[in-house]
């Protein structure tokens, strides 16, 4: 999130979109609701579902699931159409003035743009971006046109590309009527204006889709026309599922980044420590710091090992191979017997991975298998016969490691406003459990000492890691972990304040430079701070830390005019005190505060090199613009690009897994979606084996509209089968089985003249715990976003039966 | 599966459900009027809530070592003393409620370390030593035969020490702390297949 929970109360119209927000966040709404109560806030809803969110909201927007990208590229052109942007900010704060190269071009047929090429490698297009690059001139500068008239400038080039996401168009793709569809772009629109926030909040519903990446862009587009970005209200808002998915992303629990969202070293362009920081550090910008935090987050794995005379320990850091290595690649190299040993810690894709059926066959493939969790999950149980496997033939070796509860250990957990909590431990953990923390802090230190006393390939890469976390007691200590993420300094030992005490020369070791600051002081350390705010704008600065630097809400810069005045002086982010000559704050600036403010104008966006707004990025892999892609599963061509396929650039991992055939469309004839419930968490092993949400949310079921169960003769309650391309092999298809809930949650949706019928399901269920059921997620599609790869869980296509 | 509501009344306690759910919703908390108090001689602690991430503040009270109730903290800017029904229910993860009202530790918690062998239809149980020496191990096994240290790119060599004969998963529920030593390890294992729940 740019912003933050409390921060909701200050929007004028929040657009919750591909987020049931009621459902999954419900403390959300408190916020929401006061936003409503106290200034009259309009809530939108866009959802195929008529979900929680949708049921208390001012207006509901139906569409198809995957259609997001068509949707929000209707609020642009409707904005633009309408001039409807806030210009001051367009024009100050964005790369809507600058010139693209002239190349630059758009296949409105194929539905690609300029420098379209094949990949062998990943099966799959790619571009070559020569054309996407700005116009420089002979010094190197970008060429802009204030006025934005230049039929070159990003803004003009921006409307010929929404030229065809007109409200008529968007209706037939999305099943959106046309004046549902623009009585809500223009009242999201209202925002434009200085002094209205407008607020997008959104969660994997935007993201599993092979665009989700354009998908969030688009709303960064939307944002940024309207002005609302930086200020109290606004944001791109996204709303984490998990207590510390945002924190466990700030670590890098992800192959392509190393902590503090810096590129993990490849062996084609990153050979060398010098070549890592040529190539990543950019001309200007706040990551032309990169080489500090690089240097800093080496002394911090490598300790002493680590000197100016050996890179500081880099090439003990493993070099990708250009590949994909995340879920998706992982399981497919499982399959080939590549991948042969696997540590899951409290993860359970055995359900919560795309094409869940065929990843619980490949799990045979492994030698051993290590699982960390509270309850037997379906992950570690893959071999037994509730999983409809035979044990004899399963030769793999399974761990499983019995854990700490939440409330059994503690350590920091980042929730979605980046606030860095501290959570507290209540009790002892029962019987042998032990916290995370303990269990790889043991487990390392048993490693390294079989590395010490046996040596073996490259030991050093695990003997040099400097570890030494014991407390006292055969205890971990977190504070010494603590400390080596907030950073010190090597000679003294003594904490950094924050990353700006960050050095190149190996003086200072910082394990993650963004949560520098969290822990600076061992007696009040930041991130257990309990101070609410007494007067101000809900910002509660005392109130544990928020990273980068305490800040609650960032790029606030540009929540005030290029002179220093808030566009909302009611509830100002930051403003200039003339007759001081200083800035006054509700927030910690987001800039240099010692320069005049209209030079920090010219650079709000601090963290790009050009320090404007993106609403043309040459750095997406699948356009500079967001382009309407059908889902890889769709039960329509793309009508706006008669011969696009889904998105091009998105890697083809598996040949004929995603339905394609006129023939395979009537075989499976209805849009899939998945979905989560309040009473239940994830791959549901946690909510499956406690007792009262299994009284208030006892089973599996699948949403079926009124209309499909009367064409199928299925009564709410009924059995019924689900079937999709990824259980059918050889003739033989194979299904799942859960209850109909027949609802009016649900409603066909006219598709270009088409009725087409939507299904849901929540995805919860296994066949471990005590309350079991069908996985959702042996329907789904092992098929992902070409810049994340995050899989298509949210719109796929499926065939339902009645059983018996 | 078939639960009826008799046979989770048995297995939950009604009066214990029913106590404890009275502040769900995000309107400002309220105390149930004539509730007998269910905290009383017991220590709080502050703790947040480990679902969503919308980060809530929950008060853990704890007697004798036992936690008897969870609910959100009043004074958490966020949440301000209210949860939903997932938030209100921490506290089955580890104890659930007799027919008497009384916590009795939840019977499908895994307490043990648990081992299955190739081919094996069971888990037994085992000791930490002997788990992790012999995860170490094989972490060693798979590390020694498989890492790979250099390989040719464009003709020139290039030191790489990675396998891509490990996989590492998670995780969102577990700390920051946590996270960080997990990468830490991951990286000094040699290890590229890495992912967890922001994908999923």
């Amino acid at each position: 999130m740019t912003n933050h929970w409390i921060d909701y109360q200050h929007s004028d119209v929040i657009m919750a979109i591909g987020g049931n927000t009621a459902e999954n966040h419900p403390i959300s709404m408190k916020w929401i609701e006061k936003a409503r109560d106290e200034k009259d806030a309009k809530l939108i809803t866009v959802d195929p579902r008529f979900n929680r969110t949708a049921a208390v909201s001012d207006l509901y927007v139906p569409l198809r699931p995957g259609t997001n990208t068509a949707y929000l590229g209707g609020l642009v052109k409707y904005i633009l159409d309408n001039e409807l942007y806030h210009k001051e900010y367009v024009e100050h704060y964005t790369n809507g003035t600058y010139l693209i190269e002239e190349g630059f071009d758009f296949n409105e047929i194929e539905g690609v743009f300029s420098g379209i090429e094949d990949d062998p490698i990943r099966n799959a297009k790619k571009y070559d971006r020569t054309t996407w690059q700005y116009q420089r001139d002979e010094n190197g500068e970008i060429k802009i046109d204030p006025t934005m008239e230049d039929p070159n400038c990003v803004l003009q080039l921006m409307r010929r590309h929404y030229e065809k996401y007109s409200i008529e168009n968007i209706s037939k793709i999305t099943g959106c009527p046309e004046d549902v569809l623009e009585e809500s772009y223009e009242l999201f629109s209202t925002t434009g204006k200085a002094g209205k926030a407008g607020n997008i909040l959104y969660a994997m519903g935007i993201t599993q889709f092979t665009h989700g990446a354009q998908n969030v862009r688009s709303i960064a587009v939307v944002q940024l026309l309207l002005g609302n970005m930086g200020l109290a209200g606004g944001g791109v808002n996204a709303q984490r599922g998990q207590s510390n998915v945002q924190g466990a992303t700030d670590m890098a629990i992800l192959y392509h980044i190393i902590p503090g969202y810096m590129s993990t070293p490849q062996q084609a362009t990153h050979p060398t420590l010098n070549d890592y920081n040529e190539l990543e550090t950019p001309p200007s910008g706040w990551w032309t710091n990169k080489p500090k935090y690089l240097v800093s987050l080496l002394k911090a794995f490598y300790g002493e090992n680590a000197t100016p005379g050996n890179e500081f320990g880099y090439q003990w850091m493993p070099k990708l191979d250009g590949r994909d290595h995340s879920h998706i690649a992982m399981y497919k190299d499982m399959s080939e017997g590549k991948v042969e040993g696997m540590i899951c810690w409290a993860d359970n894709p055995a359900v919560s991975g795309p094409t869940a059926g065929a990843k619980r066959e490949y799990s045979s493939k492994l030698k051993w298998l290590v699982s960390v969790d509270l309850f037997e999950n379906e992950t570690a149980s893959f071999w037994k016969r509730e999983a409809g496997a035979n044990p004899e033939e399963i030769d793999t070796e399974v761990f499983i490691l019995p854990a700490a509860a939440s409330y059994e250990r503690e350590g920091n957990k980042a929730n979605s406003g980046r606030w860095i909590q501290w959570q507290w431990k209540a009790q002892e953990a029962p019987g042998d459990c032990k916290s995370d923390l303990w269990i790889v802090n043991e487990l390392f230190k048993k490693l390294q000492q079989l590395y010490r006393e046996e040596g073996g390939t490259v030991p050093e890469q695990i003997t040099k890691m400097h570890w030494d976390y014991d407390g006292p007691n055969g205890e971990v200590d977190i504070v010494k972990v603590c400390r080596e993420i907030n950073g010190y300094n090597v000679k003294d030992g003594s904490l950094v304040n924050n990353f700006l005490d960050l050095k190149y020369d190996g003086s200072t070791a910082c394990g993650n430079w963004l949560y520098s600051g969290y822990y600076n002081n061992l007696e009040k350390p930041p991130t257990k701070r309990r101070i609410r705010e007494k007067e101000g704008i809900g910002s509660h600065l005392e109130w544990s830390f928020a990273w980068p630097l305490n800040r609650r809400v960032v790029y606030n810069r540009a929540s005030a005019d290029p002179s220093g005045k808030p566009w909302n002086p009611d509830v100002p982010q930051v403003w200039w005190d003339e007759a001081e000559g200083r800035w006054k704050t509700n927030d910690v600036p987001d800039f240099n505060v010692n320069i005049p403010p209209r030079e920090s104008a010219k650079i709000p966006f601090i963290m790009l090199p050009e320090g404007q707004g993106r609403l043309f990025s040459a750095f997406v892999n699948d356009g500079p613009f967001p382009t309407h892609y059908e889902p890889a599963d769709s039960p329509v061509s793309n009508f706006l690009y008669p011969e696009a396929t889904y998105n091009p650039i998105s890697q083809r991992f598996y040949e004929d897994h995603v339905v394609e055939t006129e023939e395979e469309k009537e075989r499976y004839p209805y849009v899939l979606t998945t979905y989560r419930v309040v009473e239940h968490y994830q791959s549901g092993i946690m909510t499956r084996n406690m007792p009262w949400l299994i009284e208030m949310m006892p089973e599996l079921f699948v949403e079926i509209d009124e209309e499909l169960a009367a064409e199928l003769g299925i009564k709410n309650g009924d059995k019924v089968a689900i079937e999709s391309k990824r259980l059918y092999a050889n003739g033989d298809q194979k299904s799942i089985e859960a209850k109909a809930c027949v609802t009016k949650r649900l409603t066909p949706l006219m598709i270009n003249g088409q009725k087409k019928h939507i299904v849901g399901m929540p995805f919860h269920w296994g066949y471990m715990g005590k309350s079991t059921g069908a996985v959702a997620n042996d329907l789904t599609p092992s098929v992902g976003d070409p810049n994340t790869t995050i899989p298509e869980f949210k719109a796929s296509l499926c065939n339902i039966r009645r059983v018996g | 599966m078939e639960l009826t509501r008799r046979s989770f009344l048995k297995l939950a306690g009604v009066t214990a459900a029913a106590a404890s759910l009275t502040s769900v919703g995000y309107r400002k908390a309220q105390a149930a009027p004539g509730e007998r108090l269910r905290i009383r001689y017991t220590q709080e602690f502050h703790t947040i809530c480990t679902f969503c991430g919308v980060g809530c503040g929950i008060i853990c009270n704890v007697r004798d070592g036992v936690i008897v109730n969870a609910e959100g903290d009043p004074d958490h800017p966020v949440n301000e003393g209210t949860l939903c029904s997932k938030g209100s229910s921490i506290s089955n993860v580890s104890y659930v409620f007799d027919e008497k009202g009384k916590p009795v530790p939840n019977p499908n918690r895994l307490t043990n370390v648990l081992y299955r062998a190739p081919g094996s239809d069971r888990y037994e149980v085992k000791d930490w030593d002997w788990a992790l020496e012999t995860i170490a191990k094989r972490i060693k096994d798979t590390r020694d035969r498989t890492l790979e240290e250099k390989a040719i790119v464009d003709g020139r060599e290039v030191t790489v020490n990675r396998t891509n004969s490990i996989g590492w998963l998670g995780s969102a529920f577990c700390t920051g702390e946590e996270n960080y030593l997990f990468h830490k390890m991951a990286r000094a294992m040699g290890v590229i297949n890495i992912d967890h729940c922001a994908r999923l």
